[in-house]
């Protein structure tokens, strides 16, 4: 397989030109997609190459265009909406809970809804409460909607095809801070399939089920764990959340006996305990320590740098965990350098 | 005589058949068969058979939870309309709608929404698919009055107006939301003229003679297509029985029997058919119309009553698509 060196931005942005370019059907369309940013370049190219009546900006109304969406989707195109934060897409909440989730079965199958929702996790620099909402648990919550939130460029490639091609509503949530993030991705990945999770690294003593941009910190701590404390932990990301990879998870904690879950999110009522709910039910008994939980201090997100830092958690919150869990001493991290999103992301959104 | 008024005999036609199938409802709503929250269209039938008539055969048409004007106008399908008031297995929906969510994609009828206003924004994306497609089709919206509250419509009706879809949007405003008069709600007096301001062809009328409606409907969806822009139509009527249920409210307080009265006397079944008489036809001629109609509702009830309800299986079909 061809595999490239290529960032997760670039990989949405094959993604999206090699779907226009196989399906006349597929458009691109949302506040601002075809404005000079370009959606932090993962909309590049795209009206130039197919024209304005297949990526177009839209007046501020993200509920209309929602409901535009389906209305096109039952109609037999593919529409892609973009929402440059998940908080934005939160205005269109009675059209996706309403509606688009539910069009499929209230028509008995007779209309389908292939409609692609990209919303982008907002991150650093001041984003504060009403740009870095995550809340992929209240979309996966809702029969009838799928929902994927890829952390590896070659995942967000995948799913985002997948998605395109899937004949349901699919939210795709990227994150902001993982645009940067480069991987190997295939040329061609006509064989992904949506509902899949994936190791990120083996390991044999302590699983980290991790979403979307924990999943970085999940592979510090596992670097760090590995050679400090001699620990291997297992990275498992389930990239897919609605349908979720429960076999994948189960089959990681299973064979580890320990499981944190560092979720990027608030954990109250969040997907963690969705994942620890499960485990719980399928691993009884073969857990050698309760699952511990990693997520978003229970406030709303707060702007200045230092409360950003006690706000969000980190591969040294996984590490303290796993030391707990695995009745470690404290780790030595003299000498090692943490994530700082100011090397690559100097704002402002 | 006949092919000189097949359209004022095919309005009727349809008149009727609304307005006997909503009588059948009232009549056996209480032998809670029906277990379905019903709006009743009663009052309205000269928009639905009106603006239904105007549109092509395959263009698509929206509507609300009181859309069983619109569904049989489009249809004219009551085996269909019954199996799913009766929640049967042999209805298309298998019982997964009932009244409010009405569907039949086969004939244009492309779907309803309960949550008021939510289904405007899906007729311009459907017109925005048929530009894409190049097929030449309307999307038809219907919305009630209350809608014109939400900030989905004015979203949408930017939107068409915007992208110049074809998209006619129809405000069948019956003068109240619920139980609310438009006096309590609104900061405005004419919803027309508002739209007016839009780059949209707006046109309004209060008659329930559905002739005229057609007319009004016809010239509009003409305009349409010449201008290459959306098109509002304001069409006021009054709604005969209470908001959901099948029972008259006049005694509840919020309107009175006495502007009840003042337009059932220009009751839109009634005037089509003077006006057939006067046209010519015969009354021997509209009482077999009538019969056949009556003849047809009732063997579609006696099929809905006697079929079985759907399965267990059916709860988990078509959540989403089967993967491999």
């Amino acid at each position: 397989m061809q595999m490239r060196l290529m960032s997760y931005r670039n990989a949405i942005n094959e993604a999206l030109v090699q779907e226009m370019e196989r399906d006349a059907r597929v458009f691109v369309y949302g506040i601002d997609v075809a404005d000079h940013k370009r959606i932090f370049n993962s909309t590049k190219g795209l009206v130039e190459k197919f024209g304005t009546h297949r990526c177009f900006s839209t007046p501020l109304s993200e509920d209309a265009m929602t409901g535009f969406g389906l209305g096109a989707a039952i109609n037999g195109l593919r529409p892609i909406h973009v929402h440059m934060r998940v908080d934005f897409m939160l205005l269109a909440m009675n059209q996706l809970t309403n509606m688009v989730s539910s069009y499929r079965y209230g028509t008995n199958g007779m209309l389908k809804v292939p409609m692609v929702i990209r919303a982008i996790v907002g991150r650093g620099w001041g984003q504060a409460y009403q740009h870095s909402k995550t809340m992929h648990s209240c979309f996966a919550h809702i029969p009838g909607l799928k929902v994927v939130m890829p952390s590896t460029a070659r995942d967000a490639k995948g799913a985002l095809i997948a998605a395109i091609r899937d004949d349901d509503p699919v939210v795709v949530m990227e994150h902001r801070l993982l645009y940067d993030v480069e991987g190997d991705v295939p040329e061609k990945m006509e064989d992904y399939r949506l509902g899949k999770g994936r190791i990120l690294n083996a390991g044999n003593d302590i699983t980290v089920i991790a979403t979307s941009w924990m999943n970085v910190e999940a592979m510090k701590a596992a670097d760090i764990l590995r050679e400090k404390q001699g620990v291997s932990v297992e990275v498992v990301d389930p990239v897919s959340l609605q349908p979720l990879d429960t076999e994948l998870l189960c089959a990681s904690v299973k064979k580890t006996g320990h499981c944190i879950v560092a979720d990027n999110d608030w954990l109250f009522c969040g997907y963690s305990a969705e994942i620890a709910a499960t485990i719980a039910e399928q691993c009884h008994g073969m857990l050698k320590s309760p699952v511990r939980r990693i997520g978003f201090a229970f406030t709303p997100c707060p702007c200045t740098r230092p409360l950003e830092d006690f706000f969000y958690p980190k591969a040294t919150d996984i590490i303290k965990a796993a030391e707990t869990a695995l009745k470690l001493g404290p780790t030595d991290l003299t000498g090692e350098e943490f994530y700082s999103y100011e090397n690559k992301f100097k704002g402002p959104f | 005589m006949i092919t000189a008024n097949t359209i004022n005999i095919g309005l009727y036609k349809k008149l009727y058949l609304i307005r006997r199938c909503e009588e059948l409802i009232v009549k056996d709503y209480h032998r809670d068969e029906m277990k379905t929250p019903m709006h009743m269209s009663m009052g309205g039938e000269a928009i639905a058979a009106g603006v239904c008539t105007a549109l092509k055969e395959d263009d698509q048409v929206f509507g609300t939870y009181r859309s069983h004007g619109i569904f049989l106008a489009k249809t004219e399908d009551t085996d269909d309309f019954f199996a799913e008031m009766f929640g049967r297995a042999s209805s298309l929906l298998k019982g997964k709608g009932g009244s409010m969510h009405l569907c039949a994609p086969a004939f244009g009828f492309m779907g309803t929404s309960a949550i008021v206003g939510s289904a405007i924004p899906l007729a311009v994306g459907a017109a925005f698919a048929h530009v894409y497609n190049k097929n030449g089709k309307v999307a038809a919206v219907f919305l009630g009055d209350g809608a014109i509250d939400e900030g989905v419509f004015w979203e949408s009706l930017n939107v068409a107006c915007l992208m110049k879809l074809p998209v006619l949007f129809v405000c069948e405003d019956n003068g109240y939301a619920v139980h609310s008069p438009a006096s309590a709600r609104h900061g405005y007096t004419s919803i027309a003229a508002i739209a007016r301001q839009f780059n949209c062809i707006v046109l309004e009328d209060s008659t329930t003679d559905v002739r005229k409606i057609f007319d009004l409907a016809t010239g509009a969806l003409k305009e349409m297509t010449e201008r290459a822009s959306p098109g509002f139509l304001h069409l006021s009527y009054y709604r005969y029985l209470e908001h959901v249920g099948v029972n008259e409210d006049f005694d509840s307080g919020y309107r009175s029997r006495k502007e009840f009265e003042g337009w059932k006397e220009k009751d839109p079944v009634a005037i089509q058919r003077k006006n057939l008489l006067h046209l010519g036809c015969s009354p021997d001629e509209l009482s077999e119309i009538e019969r056949q109609i009556d003849a047809k509702i009732a063997a579609s009830i006696d099929k809905a009553r006697k079929a079985p309800f759907p399965g267990k299986e059916v709860l988990y079909e078509e959540v989403v698509c089967r993967c491999d």
